[in-house]
């Protein structure tokens, strides 16, 4: 547990002191005085606000567009009979095997052809559907959505997407959380996509500024530091006011495998 | 439809555009197979082969040794708190280049990890610099991200175990390693399959760390000294982003590919495999070992 969480000890000790203070030995140990001043000199130096104002708005809105796609198809997987359903759920877990990798390329042609490189479309509308999302809900869907419902919903003459809205979503909520905070830290963190698809240097996500600010600044630690705490912080908090669903889940997901 | 456009039909395409010599402004000329060809003839893709299979081994063999030891020894402590449980897990939700900057000034010439040696009278490493310490310290930045979440996943696994298999184990005697590899190891073997196809599929596609680690050192290329942190992804990245070889780096896509895949076919016929013992599997080879310990 304390090696667990040094890291993020050592990230304060080092985004307060001064440059000079990294070097020098022995260590300080012992967090400084410059956390404020060290934090002020990274909205100085790059457009914090702008990459995080990126960033949570990729976040947000391709958290909702996941799990509005993923549990609409899931539904539709787990309850209703259509043409081709098996080859569409196969080609769905052969895309889920395949890494994220192998598409790269292709995706960031596509993204050209569209005009949608450099903005921030190209990294909300790809992720909006994807594998994992629709089978871990379609799992879910099974187990914990009745048939009995849907026909006394369909007797009440309510159509697929009536069904979906007033009785599936609403019995999904815990499958949702969970995918939702998955898909949020996921696309949080995500780096080599917007690395590669926002071509303009003005327009990045936190990550990728941050990568940006340790090169041109790799002799400013201090400066460095402040900015990757900074950058650390509004993921954490998210983390842990989901933790207790999350965890639960996760274990849970891990052991139906 | 969506998922058809962004999911389905990227794949088709980068097929096609393997088959391509394009750096994406001109005109894309048909080269069939011959990237594939390039690619085997190409030392550098190797190196990063290698290079992956290394800082893979490093990394998971001990990662998942230590998360199951660990989930073993939680489990046998009463109290284990959600506390601990998020503590075990922020590791895997921090941002991996934020944690990489932190990574790599411990692992500078004058940063922590050698003062700590220097403290108890050993010299420095070279952590970065180095061909081990630059596999060294990547595996470290990847056991430290990952052996909370799996020693979670292992510490369900436990959970489901009845706890009349534990005493029954108890009652004829056995010690806690004998408990671990003859009742706890059989039945956590679906844990362990999930734990080590993911960590596969992880560990072949390593990237953040090697490319923020070594993005602002002046070796003219990626990958650091020597370009022994240069990855698959990273030098798939490079090529084709850097040096805008679509083609090149389309095929290096699909070569990862099966490599993952039958890395993932391995494992699991390694774990799943071995109904009996007269197949060879680790958990076969485990119980085997165990029975031996236990004579």
């Amino acid at each position: 547990m304390l090696v667990s969480l040094f890291p993020f000890y050592w990230l304060v000790v080092l985004a307060s002191g001064t440059t000079q203070d990294i070097y020098r030995y022995p260590p300080k140990l012992l967090p400084g005085p410059h956390l404020l001043d060290n934090m002020g000199r990274v909205l100085d130096t790059v457009d914090f606000f702008g990459s995080l104002f990126n960033t949570v708005v990729v976040a947000v809105l391709g958290t909702v567009l996941v799990l509005f796609f993923d549990s609409l198809a899931a539904f539709a997987f787990a309850k209703y009979e259509f043409p081709a359903k098996k080859f569409l759920f196969g080609m769905l877990l052969v895309t889920y095997m395949i890494p994220a990798q192998l598409s790269l390329v292709p995706q960031f042609v596509t993204m050209a052809e569209f005009g949608w490189a450099g903005s921030l479309k190209a990294l909300i509308i790809p992720s909006a559907a994807n594998a994992f999302g629709i089978f871990w809900m379609r799992q879910y869907a099974q187990n914990s959505l009745p048939d009995e419902l849907l026909d006394a919903g369909r007797i009440d003459g309510a159509g697929f997407f009536r069904l979906y809205w007033t009785v599936a979503l609403p019995l999904f909520r815990p499958a949702l959380a969970f995918l939702g905070i998955f898909t949020f830290i996921g696309l949080w963190n995500d780096y080599i996509w917007p690395l590669v698809v926002m071509i303009d240097p003005d327009e990045v996500t936190l990550q990728v500024a941050l990568a940006n600010l340790n090169v041109l600044y790799n002799t400013d630690y201090s400066l460095v530091m402040a900015g990757a705490l900074m950058s650390v912080i509004p993921l954490i908090l998210v983390f842990l006011i989901g933790a207790r669903h999350f965890l639960r889940d996760l274990a849970a997901g891990a052991m139906k495998m | 439809m969506l998922f058809a456009v962004f999911g389905a039909f990227p794949i088709v395409f980068s097929v096609y555009l393997s088959f391509q010599d394009w750096d994406g402004i001109g005109d894309m000329r048909f080269v069939g197979f011959k990237q594939y060809g390039w690619l085997l003839q190409d030392s550098v893709f190797w190196h990063s082969v290698l290079n992956t299979f290394e800082i893979w081994f490093l990394s998971t063999v001990p990662m998942l040794f230590l998360a199951l030891v660990l989930a073993f020894l939680l489990h046998s402590q009463v109290r284990f708190t959600g506390v601990y449980r998020v503590a075990y897990f922020i590791p895997n939700v921090t941002s991996m280049v934020a944690m990489t900057v932190v990574f790599g000034s411990v692992f500078a010439q004058a940063g922590l990890a050698n003062a700590v040696l220097r403290a108890i009278g050993v010299d420095g490493i070279g952590w970065l610099s180095s061909e081990w310490g630059i596999k060294s310290s990547v595996s470290l930045m990847i056991i430290w991200r990952w052996v909370g979440y799996n020693a979670l996943i292992f510490l369900a696994g436990l959970q489901a175990i009845p706890t009349e298999h534990f005493e029954a184990a108890r009652v004829d005697g056995a010690n806690s390693r004998q408990t671990l590899f003859r009742v706890v190891l059989p039945q956590l073997r679906p844990v362990v399959l999930f734990a080590a196809v993911t960590s596969t599929i992880n560990g072949l596609q390593i990237f953040t760390e090697s490319q923020v680690l070594f993005q602002s050192t002046d070796v003219g290329t990626t990958g650091g000294p020597g370009q022994e942190g240069m990855t698959i992804v990273l030098y798939l990245w490079q090529k084709a982003f850097k040096e805008h070889q679509f083609g090149y780096g389309a095929a290096m896509g699909w070569v990862l590919f099966a490599i993952i895949a039958i890395f993932t076919v391995i494992n699991w016929r390694l774990v799943a495999g071995s109904d009996d013992d007269r197949r060879p599997g680790i958990a076969g080879l485990l119980r085997r070992k165990g029975a031996r310990h236990g004579r």
